[in-house]
């Protein structure tokens, strides 16, 4: 232990040093310095944690099946035909990528971001720093949104570039380098990083509300599967109906879908980012009454 | 707080002009649901040791979290130096609160722990390596500053908690059972910290169920029970109280009866009582030390066969009892 002198001076220049701290101005500056740290901090949970397993399993997941077909590939005649490939895509980014491991890794990941803290019994650490909480929400929103929006992407593009170049490596090049494929795989990439946005709203706001959020992050996921079903009304109330709107090769829903326009790029991008901004909105403003009594978690 | 420590149950008025200078519990009650966290608490605390004193769930973690924000009362209104504990950028630079919850980021070593959160608050990187390590050096961790949390016994963790609450030197030092977990040596040091600190001027507010170490570290105490302040005052004055509370010894041995009359010839035992079976005695003294003394004495000079000696009461809640009770026959 230190000297009983040198503990009260340096006291005593702490308690000065609290004092100049508590005089200093609230700035944007000071807000997007604690967003990075909250973001670093995160990142480092959302990449390096035993949480982050599971994520990584579900991102690599379309990438190990493809290899898997591209190496074995099944006797059928759409894999046999380089221009049914783009529907082959679509489908398995469609049904698979999109709607269940974008889905589900935003769910693990954003329910996390506070559900997992109050588990942890570790999100006092924040609440006793001198941050905004809102700051904390969207540091710990902007991480979730890293960690997704690379590993998805990866997702994305490995899985489109593996199934072409691994089954058609000539056609392939000219498809990528001369033709429409960069162009698709970028809007590919674009669906993935709304759907990394718009799907970690959703599930941020479940996490922040919810004790058990499981439920109705399955709820969610109904709605968005019997999406095709709905409605042309109520088929807007749901990101999936968006993201759809914005694939560059459609699905083919099934014969009992109810058919409706996409909606325009230039429409459903705002509507996404706007939706994402009165989540984010809502959010902080249910932070800041938020208590935390870890008992009974 | 009034400097006199009798025991009696307040509601005391808070109106004070000078709340800029102390944490001020301004009829705050608390209610999680329909259970009772704390009820109509008026406190006032000032700069020194003041310790919340209580047996589980009389209520002294709803203070402290009332106190730094992580509850919002239920009624009442809570402020610290001037501050309400919902102006989180403010407040948190002169709060620091060890919470009793053991729990740390993953993989985290001591000295990463301390700069993440210090890197929240907004320093730079070389403010926090500083800060970390002048917090490391104050509660002797910093040859294991750079360990994993993990491997870390209860008392280091502890220490490291610690650490992180003083880190950014703050004028609010609020702690929950900091002393928990702690070796005898380790405690001895880290009350000479609170003393330290708090002849700096600083404000510590410390839980403890252990009246003893309350004894010795405090300036001023808050008794709690069931949610209720039940006393407040100078740690002197309330340690009276608890001396003259008389404690029950059970002694098994071969004479009681011989034992008894002897130890009916001093003043400071007020009743002794051959158990049913008669290999037993049940005694009630105001002075314990005194009596410990006494007892070996008269075993010696009888030549007592004497199987066990065990306080029967002398635990908080005895203490408390005696407390609440004295305070209801005052009033």
């Amino acid at each position: 232990m230190s000297s009983t002198a040198e503990i009260t001076e340096a006291t005593e220049a702490n308690v000065d040093q609290s004092k100049a701290a508590s005089v200093r101005p609230t700035s944007w500056a000071l807000w997007v310095r604690q967003t990075l740290a909250i973001v670093r901090l995160e990142i480092r949970k959302n990449f390096l944690s035993r949480r982050a397993l599971l994520l990584y399993l579900i991102a690599g997941l379309p990438i190990v099946l493809l290899s898997m077909l591209a190496i074995f590939p099944p006797p059928t005649d759409e894999l046999a035909n380089f221009n049914e490939l783009s529907q082959v895509y679509a489908a398995v980014y469609g049904g698979l990528i999109l709607r269940t491991l974008i889905f589900f890794g935003c769910a693990w990941v954003f329910m996390n971001l506070f559900r997992g803290e109050v588990v942890d019994r570790s999100l006092h650490y924040y609440f006793l720093a001198p941050v905004r909480r809102e700051v904390l929400v969207v540091g710990k929103y902007l991480s979730g949104l890293l960690a997704t929006i690379v590993l998805f992407s990866i997702t994305t593009v490995g899985s489109m570039l593996i199934l072409y170049f691994w089954l058609f490596p000539a056609e392939s090049q000219s498809f990528f380098f001369g033709g429409v494929g960069t162009g698709r795989l970028l809007s590919y990439l674009g669906v993935t990083i709304l759907a990394c946005i718009g799907y970690g709203a959703v599930f941020l706001i479940i996490g922040l509300f919810f004790r058990n959020p499981i439920v109705p992050g399955l709820v969610v996921y109904g709605w968005e599967w019997i999406n095709f079903l709905l409605p042309p009304l109520l088929k807007k109330v749901s990101v999936i109906h968006y993201l759809q709107s914005l694939v560059p090769v459609p699905m083919s829903e099934g014969p009992f879908a109810v058919l409706v326009e996409p909606t325009p790029a230039y429409i459903a991008v705002p509507s996404l980012l706007f939706f994402t901004a009165v989540v984010l909105v809502l959010a902080g403003l249910h932070i800041r009454r938020m208590e935390i009594s870890y008992a009974g978690e | 707080m009034t400097a006199q420590a009798t025991i009696e149950t307040r509601p005391s008025t808070v109106d004070s002009p000078n709340s800029d200078t102390l944490i001020v519990f301004d009829d705050v009650s608390k209610f999680y649901g329909e259970v009772l966290g704390v009820n109509r608490v008026n406190l006032q605390i000032s700069s020194g040791i003041t310790s919340l004193v209580g047996p589980n769930g009389s209520g002294k973690t709803t203070l402290m979290n009332l106190m730094t924000g992580l509850l919002r009362p239920s009624s009442g209104e809570v402020s610290v130096l001037g501050l309400s504990p919902s102006d989180t950028e403010q407040i948190f630079r002169k709060i620091g609160y060890c919470s009793q919850f053991d729990s740390f980021p993953r993989g985290a070593t001591a000295r990463e722990f301390i700069e993440f959160y210090l890197l929240v608050h907004g320093y730079s990187r070389q403010e926090t390596a500083a800060m970390a390590q002048e917090a490391l050096e104050r509660v002797s961790m910093v040859d294991a500053a750079d360990r994993k949390i993990s491997g870390f016994s209860k008392g280091m963790r502890q220490r490291v908690r610690l650490a992180q609450s003083i880190a950014h030197g703050p004028s609010v030092l609020v702690l929950d059972e900091p002393l928990n977990g702690l070796d005898p040596m380790a405690r001895a040091e880290i009350i000479r910290l609170f003393r330290q600190l708090a002849d700096a001027g600083m404000y510590l507010i410390i839980s403890s169920h252990i009246l003893h170490e309350v004894d010795m570290m405090s300036d001023t105490v808050v008794l709690l029970h069931n949610g209720y302040v039940v006393a407040e005052g100078e740690v002197h004055g309330v340690r009276d109280e608890i001396d003259e509370h008389p404690i029950q010894i059970l002694i098994t041995c071969d004479r009681p009866q011989v034992l008894a009359s002897r130890l009916f010839e001093h003043e400071h035992t007020i009743e002794a009582r051959v158990h049913d079976d008669r290999k037993g005695l049940f005694v009630k003294t105001r002075r314990p030390d005194d009596f410990y003394l006494l007892l070996n004495k008269v075993i010696t000079e009888q030549g007592l066969q004497v199987e066990s000696v065990s306080p029967v009461d002398d635990d908080l809640n005895a203490v408390y009892q005696y407390l609440i009770t004295s305070d209801r026959m005052q009033n």
